[in-house]
């Protein structure tokens, strides 16, 4: 295949890249005056990538670029999920950056290059472009972690992040350059071809261990989680919102594809530490959120115990599990795009505010906020019929047919735990005395996205989940 | 004696062990985690390479590039984020770093 012909294939990531360029030359001749349109024009590119990703969807291309990255229907699917979510993320920061005085023109572009690199990451089918697709979407993402340098607990938080990031970039490397000494090949397929025939090899097994301590910290599974209550505490609130929604479906699409498409045949190696992650993921986020008053780290062990749903069905490993994950995460996504669009909204004086206390009597001051933060609520808890509930059910039942009762009943009891924080702050929005009452005034968009991820979730859910079933068992089937 | 693969690679495993123990043993300066991080990524380079002239085949020299590239990009983020964190602060110290603790 000639370089032209290979490059058309890559349009979505070519279209990400040099739009980030030009808007970076852009913004640096006009200012921060303009980063107002700056955002609107990446919003655009995100939707632009999203179409483009769409169309180029039949002519499913598997190897490019000499097999480092390939587009089958799991990238497409995961990509546009990456996409719409960061665009909303891009959206939900024109009317709230600024009100924190921080509507500078550099936060679209960072976004923008972090998409770049979870849009490579769910490409990978080589060692060494995972490796690329990681650090170009963390290396971003430290920065934004960064964005408000001013504040103290906004540069501690990117400053953990970092550090942490970087280990776990470590640990991934030593991994990976691991597999490739003991197999001989950094490409998926090929080591594919190795793993599998005789004994089992020590140095592999070594090797994926590394790199799936490497990937949990990147996931925020337990035992890797300690970065993310932290992190999602003292980013500025919509970095929070963009980094517990796309991020996270990037890095779970590439834990599946490295462990499905690069050693399916030595799961037996890699189920039990999946399983084990998972479960403790799913504890810590059951235990840790509940002694929490601040609504961003509960948020942040919310999304440590959703991971540990979502890695149930890699543990499953098959089509059906890799097909719930997609599901979960689909869904997850909605779900927390939405409550952070609510959290956004929670503004006094001018002023962000962040404590679970300050929603008390919400139900009275503010119904509709209170109805939508209510759906969101339930949705994670997993309550049917909200959308939530679709979620874990897809995951369950493919950890159940994968003869992993015992990881299904983990599951279930953690859910039942975890729903205790999340009905306490139902509790609290409605039967509370009511706080002072929030500023009416909110962006349109805000809303908006709080109000349609909202009807998303119920009742339209009820509707959606069977094509979107569909879908995610299509995309999962192209990693087998 | 012939100094053979599994040389490279325990040297290259010890300085990761070094480099990890870096970053969790030291409690002073976040100056040293950097030199820690970089370190862990060297070795890792030590590795490829010498895995790639083990079996004969040039990615593994690839891949060290691509690392070494990737290592100076993350220093500078890091350098950067530190400054940031050092004119909100006026130190570097690890122990301080705990305004976010439940």
């Amino acid at each position: 295949m000639g370089v032209i012909e290979t490059l058309t294939h890559a349009f979505p990531e070519l279209l990400l890249v040099l739009g980030g360029m030009i808007l970076l030359i852009t913004g640096v001749f006009l200012g921060d005056r303009y980063s107002r349109h700056i955002s609107l024009i990446a919003v655009a590119l995100m939707i632009g990538a999203a179409i483009l990703t769409l169309l180029g969807q039949g002519a499913s291309a598997n190897a490019l670029f000499d097999g480092a990255f390939r587009i089958d229907d799991f990238a497409v699917f995961s990509k546009i999920v990456i996409f719409v979510a960061a665009a909303f993320a891009i959206l939900m920061s024109i009317g709230t950056l600024p009100g924190e005085e921080l509507g500078r023109f550099e936060y679209p572009i960072l976004i923008i290059l972090a998409v770049f690199g979870m849009s490579l990451m769910v490409s990978a089918s080589d060692l060494i472009s995972l490796y690329m697709g990681v650090e170009t979407q963390s290396l971003a993402l430290y920065i934004l972690a960064a964005f408000n340098r001013d504040s103290r607990r906004s540069t501690e938080a990117g400053l953990k992040y970092f550090v942490l990031g970087a280990l776990s970039s470590g640990l991934l490397l030593y991994g990976a350059s691991l597999i490739y000494g003991f197999t001989g090949s950094t490409q998926f397929e090929t080591i594919a071809r190795i793993a599998t025939s005789g004994e089992t090899n020590i140095g592999l097994v070594f090797g994926v261990v590394f790199l799936i301590a490497g990937l949990a910290f990147k996931v925020s599974a337990a035992p890797f989680h300690m970065w993310t209550p932290d992190v999602y505490e003292g980013a500025p609130t919509p970095v929070t919102a963009f980094f517990a929604a796309a991020p996270k479906v990037a890095a779970i699409a590439l834990f599946s594809r490295v462990l499905v498409t690069s050693v399916p045949d030595i799961i037996d190696q890699w189920r039990p530490i999946i399983a084990i992650i998972s479960v403790a993921s799913m504890t810590v986020g059951a235990f840790s959120a509940i002694v929490q008053v601040n609504i961003k780290r509960l948020m942040a062990y919310s999304s440590i115990g959703h991971m540990g749903y979502a890695l149930i069905g890699l543990a499953a490993g098959t089509p059906e599990g890799i097909g719930s994950i997609l599901i979960y995460m689909t869904i997850y996504v909605v779900m927390t795009i939405g409550a952070f669009a609510c959290i956004l909204m929670m503004r006094r004086r001018g002023g962000l505010t962040e404590k679970i206390a300050d929603l008390s009597g919400l139900s009275k001051t503010n119904a509709p906020l209170a109805l939508m933060l209510t759906v969101f609520m339930f949705s994670m808890a997993g309550v049917p019929p909200a959308g939530g509930f679709f979620g874990k059910w897809y995951v369950f039942l493919a950890a159940v047919n994968a003869d992993l009762v015992w990881l299904a009943i983990a599951g279930a009891v953690a859910s039942v735990i975890s729903a205790f924080y999340y009905l306490k702050v139902i509790w609290v929005i409605w039967f509370d005395e009511p706080a002072p009452t929030f500023e009416r005034e909110v962006k349109p968009a805000l809303r908006f996205t709080a109000a349609g991820a909202a009807f998303l979730m119920f009742p339209l859910t009820l509707f959606l989940v069977g094509p979107l079933r569909e879908a995610a068992n299509h995309a999962a089937s192209a990693l087998f | 004696m012939e100094i053979g693969l599994g040389h490279y690679l325990t040297i290259a495993a010890i300085l990761f062990s070094i480099g990890m123990a870096g970053i969790f043993l030291n409690r002073k300066n976040v100056i040293v985690i950097l030199m820690s991080i970089e370190l862990m990524l060297l070795s890792v380079n030590i590795n490829l390479v010498a895995f790639s002239q083990f079996l004969g085949d040039m990615t593994g020299q690839v891949f060290a590039f691509m690392v070494l590239t990737v290592a100076a990009a993350e220093s500078a983020v890091g350098l950067a984020i530190l400054v940031a964190y050092f004119r909100n602060r006026g130190d570097i110290s690890v122990d301080d770093a705990n305004l976010m603790k439940h």
